[in-house]
C-alpha cells in the first residue's frame, strides 16, 4: 500500500442500517480497492466497509454460467417483456436513482412492485394509513427529548449508534446534559444488551404488546384498568401507571419501535396501538414516535414508490395504473400463492429470509437478481448481476429512517455497473421489445410509457 | 425537440402586453415566442379558440416530505381516481394528493405550465427536488421555510442583523429555493418545546428567543427586499383560521410598510368576530388594504366544497383541525427548522364555517380592484384540489352559476357576507391576469405569463365555450417550451420541465458561522446539508435585482 | 405449552424469536454463504433453567420443528433474567426462516417472531 494511493473520504455515509450515519471518515487504498479504516463507524459499519471489496467474480451469470453484462441484460429483458405477472422486489439496499428506474420498469411491464418494507415495517405503514403518526427527525430527539422509550427493538445491537448519535447520550440544544437530562425506557420480552442503557426495563410476555399498549392508552386517558391486565401482560399495574405518568408529564417524549411489534400476532394492530398512544399523549404534552428501520435505504424505497405511485409498497400495475393491496400484491403472497411468473429482485435476498413456500416458488420461475455479493437468491437466479455497492462504489441518494435525504459519496470505483445502470439498460431493452410487439407484451394490449430522460 | 409553430386565428389574451381578445398570430421558435413567422413552422388553426399564456400556480403543495407523507397517508384518496399511463406518459394516482407524474400531467391538462411548491424545509429540499424532477411538463420551484429556523432566530435575538441577512442568502442558495417562506412565524418553538402551545399575538415575545413574530416578519421582509429576490417573502400569517385574525393579518401587512410582501391564502386570514366565537367575514377590510397598497400581493386560498387535505407547516393548526373529528393525523417535527401537520379534511356546504370561508374567498376576488395582486389559488390541496380551478373560474365569470351555487350553502353564512350583493363577473382578460400574468409578475418571472417576443413558449389554447368550467377543464392545445404537449385534447409528448431558483450573493464568512451552530445541533454533517447541483437537472436561475 | 414442572421431556413446545444481533450483522457483511454467517444463524439462545430441565449442555445440537419445517441449531445458555423460560432467541436467517408460516393474514407480513416450535435433542 503506497502512501500516495490512499485517499480519505470525509462525510461519507454508511448505509448498512437505517441510522445512515453520514459522518464516516474513510481511508481508502486505491491500489487494493479497499477501505482500510472507517472512523466513526460502529461494529456493523466497520464490517460493511471492510467487507465490500471488489470480488474476483463475473459481472453477470446466465443459468449459473459466466456471461457479459449485455447478454445478461438481453436475457433479463426477454424474461420481463414476456411475463404476464412479473414482480419486482427488494430495493432497500440501493439508491433512490435505481429505485426510480425499478418503478419505471414495473409500470411499463404492468407488473407488481414491492419492497422489503412489506416484511419489515409494512404493518407500521398500514397502521400509519389508519391512524396517522406524530413523528420527528432524529435531531429533535437529540435536542429536546427528555423521555425516550424503545419498544420491541434492540438498539444496542441494531442499530448501535442510535444511542450515541441521536437518542440517549447525545447532547442537544435543550438537553445539554445528554443522558442526565433523559429517562430511557426499554420494553422487550427479553433482556437484551440495550437494557444496560435503560433507566426502566419492562418485560411483557411474548405476544402481549397490544394489550400493554392499550392498557397504557386507557391509563393516559384516566380510565381504570381491570387488574387482570397485569397478569395477562406480565407487567405490574404499578409499572404501567408509572410509565403512563412519565409519558404525560415529560416535555418531549419519543417512542421508537421495532420488529417486536410488526412481526408478531396483531402486526399492524400492534403498530397502530403504539401510534394511537402517541397521538393520545399529545393532549398532554409533545410526543412523537418513529419506526426504527433496518436497511440503509428502505425509507428511500417507501418514499420513491409513494411519490411515483401514491402507495408505499405492494403496488400492482396490471390494469395500467397503480393499485395497492397488501396481502394480494405483497411478495410473500405473490410468491407463496404462485402468482408470479417472473421476478426481478434488487438488492435483497428473499431466498434466504422468506417462508419456505415462497422460496419454493422462486425456484420455479425465472428470477433476475441484482446484488453486490453472492446470495441464495443470486444462486437460484436465471440471470444474476453483480453490481457496485451503493455508498462505496457509487454516489446517489438515500433516506435515513426519519426521511432525511442524504447524498452518498463514492470511496473507490468498481468494475461492476451500479444497480441504476443495469436497470436503465434493462428498461431500454424491454421498451424496445414491447414496442416491437409480436409475441411480446401482456395480452391486454400493453401501452408503453416513454423512458423519462434524465 | 421544440418545433416551430405558427398559431393563427385565435383570440389572444395577453394582459401583460395589453392584448385583450384580439385575433393575433403567435409564432414559436426554439422554445420561445418570436416576432416573425419561422420558416417551416407547423400551423395551428385556432379559429374559435382562446389563447392565453400557460397558467402559473403561485402557491400549491405538490412535492416534498410533507406532501409525500400526506400521499402515503391516504390510499383511499387515490383509489377512486387512478391515472392510467399512456404511450408517452407514466401512470399514477390522483385524489387531492396525486402522485408526482399525475400531478404534472394534470396541471398540463388544465393548461398550467408553471407551479411553485409553497413550503419546504431546508433539510428536505433534496427530497422536494427529487419529487419535482418526477413532476413532468411544468416548470417549478419552491419556497424554503426559514421563519422558525432556530439559528436565524438566535441571530435576531442577538441583534446580528448583517449576519442574519448573509445567512438567509446562504440558505436560499444552499437549498436552491425561489424565495423564503414564513409559516406561523414564532409558532414552532412553543409547539415543540412547550407542550403543544402556539403563539397567538403578533407582538408576543418568545420565551426562548425573546423576539416576536413581528420582529421575524420585519427582519425577513427587509432582508429579502434588500437581496432583490424576484419574489418577496411569502408569508402564512399567524392565527390562520381563528376568528378575529383580521387584526393579525393587517398588522402583518403594516409591518411590511411599503416593502414588498406576499400573503399566502389570504382568505384563511380574513376573519372578523371574536376569538373563540364563530368567525365573521372581514374580506372587505382585507381587500381594501391590499387594493390600496401596491407593495402587497396575495393569493386567495379559495375553499372549494368537497374533499381536501390539510397539509401545512403550521403544525398547531393541523392539530386543532384534527380535534373536530379525531381522525387520522400526522405531525412531523424537523430539527431546528420547522414542522408540519396533515389532516384529511372536507368542506361541506351546510356547515356554517365552511360556507363562510367559501364566501369570503369569493368576496376577496369580487372586491379586488387589482387582479394583478389578488391571485387565484386554492392553496392546493388545503382549500381544495387544483383540479377545481375551472369550477372556481366559472364561479367568478358566471353570476347566475354563482347564485345557483349560493343557494346550496349555509344560509346564515351567506347573510353574514356581502357575497349575495356582489354582481361582478370576471372577464377573460381578468382571468388571464389572476391565473397567468399576475402570478408571473408577482414571482418576477419576466418570461412567463405573457406572449410577447422573448417569452417562454408556454401557451394554452382553449375552445371558447359558454360553460367556462368546461372550457378551462380541457384545453385543446398545451405548448410547453415550444413542445406540443397536448393536441386535440390528447397527450402527444412528455416533457421534463425545469427548476426555477435564485442564487443571491452572500458573504462566504457566514458559512463558518452557520457551521458552528450546525455541528452542535443538527444530526447530519454540515458538508452533507447543502444541495448539490446534481439535483437540478434542467434548471434556470432567475436573477436578483 | 410450557412444561416447567421438573420433568425431563424428549420433545417440548417453546416460542422462537428470531432477530438481529451484532454478530449476525457483521457476518452478513462478510458473505451470507460463508461459514461464519451460517454458524451465527444456526445458533440459538436458551434459558438456562430450561436447559437444565431438559438435560441440555451448551454446544448440544437441537432440532426445532413445527408444521412448516425444521432446522438444527446449536444451543447457547442465557440467564433466566435475560431470557424468560420457554423462549428461544436466534439470529434470523435461512435457518429460522424454515419455521416461518407463509400465510400473512392479508397483511403481507409473515409471522416472524413468537413462532411455536417443538424442541428435540439431536442424538447422533
Amino acid at each position: 500500500m503506497t502512501e500516495q494511493n490512499t485517499i480519505t473520504v470525509e462525510n461519507a455515509t454508511c448505509t448498512f442500517c437505517g441510522c445512515v450515519c453520514d459522518d464516516m471518515i474513510l481511508t481508502v487504498d486505491l491500489d487494493e480497492k479497499r477501505i482500510t479504516k472507517a472512523k466513526n463507524a460502529c461494529i456493523l459499519g466497520r464490517a460493511w466497509f471492510a467487507e465490500h471489496t471488489i470480488e474476483d467474480a463475473p459481472a453477470a451469470l446466465i443459468g449459473g454460467k459466466d456471461a457479459s453484462v449485455d447478454e445478461a441484460v438481453e436475457e433479463a429483458a426477454r424474461i420481463l417483456a414476456k411475463a404476464r405477472f412479473p414482480i419486482t422486489y427488494g430495493l432497500s439496499d440501493t439508491t433512490c436513482e435505481a429505485q426510480r428506474v425499478a418503478v419505471a420498469i414495473t409500470d411499463m411491464i404492468h407488473g407488481t412492485i414491492d419492497t422489503t418494507t412489506s416484511v419489515c415495517h409494512g404493518p407500521s405503514g398500514l397502521a400509519f394509513q389508519g391512524v396517522g403518526e406524530s413523528t420527528m427527525s432524529l435531531g429533535e430527539v437529540k435536542n429536546r427529548a427528555d423521555l425516550v422509550i424503545y419498544w420491541g427493538g434492540n438498539p444496542a445491537e441494531s442499530p448501535p449508534r442510535h444511542f450515541g448519535r441521536y437518542a440517549v447520550t447525545a447532547k442537544g440544544l435543550f438537553t445539554p446534559g445528554g443522558k442526565k437530562d433523559r429517562t430511557i425506557v426499554l420494553v422487550d420480552v427479553r433482556k437484551t444488551p440495550s437494557a444496560a442503557a435503560a433507566n426502566i426495563f419492562l418485560q411483557p410476555k411474548p405476544g402481549k404488546d397490544f394489550e400493554l399498549l392499550w392498557a397504557l392508552r386507557a391509563l393516559v386517558k384516566g380510565r381504570r384498568l381491570n387488574p387482570a391486565v397485569a397478569e395477562s401482560t406480565g407487567v405490574s399495574l404499578e409499572a404501567m401507571q408509572d410509565l403512563a405518568e412519565r409519558m404525560k408529564n415529560c416535555r418531549y417524549g419519543v417512542l421508537f419501535f421495532g420488529m417486536g411489534l410488526t412481526m408478531t400476532r396483531g402486526r399492524h394492530f400492534n403498530s397502530g396501538a403504539l401510534l394511537a398512544l402517541t397521538t393520545d399523549l399529545n393532549e398532554y404534552t409533545h410526543f412523537v414516535a418513529k419506526p426504527v428501520r433496518g436497511h440503509g435505504n428502505v425509507t428511500g424505497a417507501d418514499n420513491v414508490v409513494s411519490w411515483q405511485t401514491g402507495y408505499p409498497f405492494g403496488v400492482n400495475f396490471s390494469r395500467g395504473f397503480p393499485r395497492f393491496n397488501p396481502g394480494e400484491f405483497t411478495t410473500v403472497d405473490t410468491l407463496s400463492r404462485g402468482d408470479a411468473d417472473a421476478a426481478l429482485i434488487i438488492a435483497s435476498d428473499p431466498a434466504s429470509n422468506f417462508p419456505k413456500r415462497a422460496i419454493e416458488h422462486l425456484h420455479r420461475i425465472p428470477v433476475i437478481a441484482l446484488d453486490t455479493k453472492t446470495s441464495a437468491t443470486a444462486k437460484l437466479a436465471r440471470v444474476a448481476f453483480r453490481t457496485a455497492t451503493y455508498g462505496i462504489n457509487t454516489g446517489g441518494t438515500v433516506y435515513r429512517m426519519d426521511d432525511v435525504p442524504i447524498s452518498l459519496r463514492k470511496a473507490f470505483d468498481s468494475p461492476f455497473p451500479s444497480d441504476e445502470e443495469i436497470l436503465k439498460a434493462i428498461h431500454k431493452r424491454v421498451r424496445e421489445l414491447l414496442l416491437a410487439g409480436g409475441s411480446y407484451g401482456v395480452a391486454t394490449g400493453n401501452k408503453v410509457a416513454a423512458p423519462r430522460t434524465e | 425537440m421544440a418545433t416551430s409553430l405558427r398559431i393563427i386565428n385565435g383570440k389572444v389574451y395577453d394582459p401583460a402586453n395589453n392584448i385583450d381578445g384580439e385575433v393575433r398570430e403567435i409564432f414559436v421558435q426554439d422554445g420561445r415566442i418570436v416576432a416573425d413567422a419561422p420558416a417551416d413552422a407547423r400551423t395551428i388553426d385556432a379559429r374559435g379558440m382562446v389563447i392565453m399564456p400557460g397558467g402559473v400556480d403561485i402557491h400549491c403543495h405538490i412535492a416534498g416530505p410533507k406532501v409525500n407523507l400526506a400521499r402515503k397517508l391516504q390510499p383511499e384518496d387515490h383509489r377512486h381516481d387512478p391515472h392510467p399511463g399512456t404511450l408517452f406518459t407514466r401512470s399514477g394516482s390522483g385524489g387531492t394528493v396525486p402522485s408526482t407524474f399525475a400531478t404534472g400531467y394534470r396541471y398540463a391538462t388544465l393548461g398550467y405550465t408553471t407551479a411553485m411548491e409553497a413550503a419546504v424545509t431546508p433539510i428536505g429540499a433534496r427530497h422536494t427536488l427529487e419529487e419535482l424532477h418526477d413532476t413532468p411538463v411544468i416548470d417549478k420551484g419552491f419556497y424554503v421555510l426559514l421563519g422558525n429556523n432556530i439559528f436565524l432566530q438566535q441571530l435576531l435575538q442577538e441583534g446580528r442583523r448583517e449576519e442574519f441577512k448573509q445567512a438567509v442568502a446562504w440558505w436560499v442558495n444552499a437549498t436552491k429555493a425561489y424565495t423564503t417562506k414564513l409559516v406561523n412565524p414564532g409558532g414552532d418553538e412553543p409547539w415543540k418545546g412547550k407542550r403543544n402551545a402556539n403563539v397567538a399575538d403578533i407582538d408576543e415575545k418568545s420565551e426562548v428567543f425573546g423576539i416576536s413574530p413581528r420582529n421575524i416578519i420585519d427582519a425577513f421582509t427587509g432582508v429579502v427586499n434588500e437581496l432583490g429576490l424576484p419574489h418577496p417573502v411569502h408569508i402564512h400569517c399567524n392565527n390562520l383560521g381563528h376568528s378575529g385574525n383580521v387584526y393579525t393579518t393587517l398588522e402583518t401587512m403594516k409591518t411590511a410598510g411599503d416593502r414588498r410582501l406576499h400573503l399566502a391564502h389570504i382568505q384563511f386570514h380574513s376573519y372578523g368576530g371574536e376569538p373563540g366565537k364563530n368567525p365573521k367575514s372581514a374580506a372587505a377590510e382585507i381587500a381594501d388594504y391590499v387594493n390600496s397598497h401596491p407593495n402587497i400581493s396575495c393569493d386567495v386560498g379559495q375553499v372549494m366544497f368537497g374533499k381536501s387535505t390539510i397539509m401545512t407547516a403550521d403544525a398547531p393548526l393541523a392539530y386543532m383541525l384534527r380535534g373536530f373529528k379525531k381522525g387520522k393525523w400526522v405531525n412531523a417535527d424537523t430539527e431546528c427548522e420547522s414542522g408540519c401537520g396533515i389532516v384529511p379534511f372536507s368542506y361541506q356546504e351546510h356547515v356554517y364555517v365552511h360556507a363562510l370561508q367559501w364566501a369570503i374567498g369569493l368576496e376577496l376576488f369580487l372586491l379586488s380592484r387589482d387582479p394583478w395582486r389578488i391571485i387565484l389559488s386554492t392553496d392546493h390541496p388545503n382549500g381544495g384540489s387544483f383540479m377545481s380551478y375551472p369550477k372556481l373560474i366559472r364561479l367568478l365569470m358566471d353570476r347566475e352559476f354563482r347564485k345557483e351555487e349560493m343557494k346550496k350553502v349555509n344560509k346564515k353564512a351567506m347573510r353574514s357576507t356581502r357575497l349575495p350583493d356582489l354582481d361582478r363577473e370576471y372577464t377573460l382578460n381578468e382571468i388571464a391576469i389572476i391565473t397567468r400574468a399576475g402570478p408571473a409578475r408577482a414571482l418576477g418571472l419576466k418570461h412567463k405569463g405573457q406572449l410577447g417576443p422573448g417569452a417562454d413558449a408556454d401557451i394554452t389554447i382553449y375552445d371558447e365555450q359558454e360553460d367556462k368550467e368546461l372550457m378551462f377543464s380541457a384545453p385543446r392545445y398545451v405548448i410547453k417550451s415550444g413542445d406540443l404537449i397536448i393536441a386535440d385534447h390528447e397527450f402527444r409528448n412528455d416533457h421534463a420541465g425545469r427548476i426555477l431558483h435564485v442564487a443571491p450573493a452572500y458573504d462566504e464568512d457566514i458559512v463558518g458561522t452557520v457551521r458552528t451552530f450546525f455541528e452542535n445541533y443538527y444530526s447530519i454533517e454540515f458538508d452533507n446539508y447543502a444541495v448539490s447541483d446534481q439535483y437540478l437537472y434542467d434548471h434556470e436561475v432567475i436573477s436578483t435585482t | 405449552m410450557l412444561h416447567c414442572n421438573g420433568e425431563i421431556c424428549m420433545a417440548e413446545s417453546m416460542l422462537l424469536i428470531p432477530g438481529r444481533s451484532s454478530k449476525q450483522g457483521t457476518s452478513l457483511n462478510k458473505g451470507k454463504l460463508k461459514e461464519e454467517y451460517m454458524e451465527v444463524t444456526s445458533t440459538a439462545e436458551f434459558n438456562e433453567d430450561d436447559m437444565a430441565r431438559l438435560g441440555l449442555n451448551e454446544g448440544d445440537r437441537l432440532r426445532l420443528y413445527n408444521h412448516v419445517g425444521e432446522t438444527v441449531v446449536t444451543c447457547v445458555k442465557k440467564k433466566a433474567a435475560d431470557l424468560p423460560c420457554g423462549i428461544i432467541f436466534m439470529a434470523y436467517g435461512p435457518n429460522s426462516s424454515q419455521l416461518m408460516e407463509y400465510d400473512t393474514a392479508g397483511s403481507g407480513m409473515p409471522l416472524s417472531k413468537n413462532i411455536e416450535v417443538m424442541v428435540e435433542k439431536v442424538t447422533v
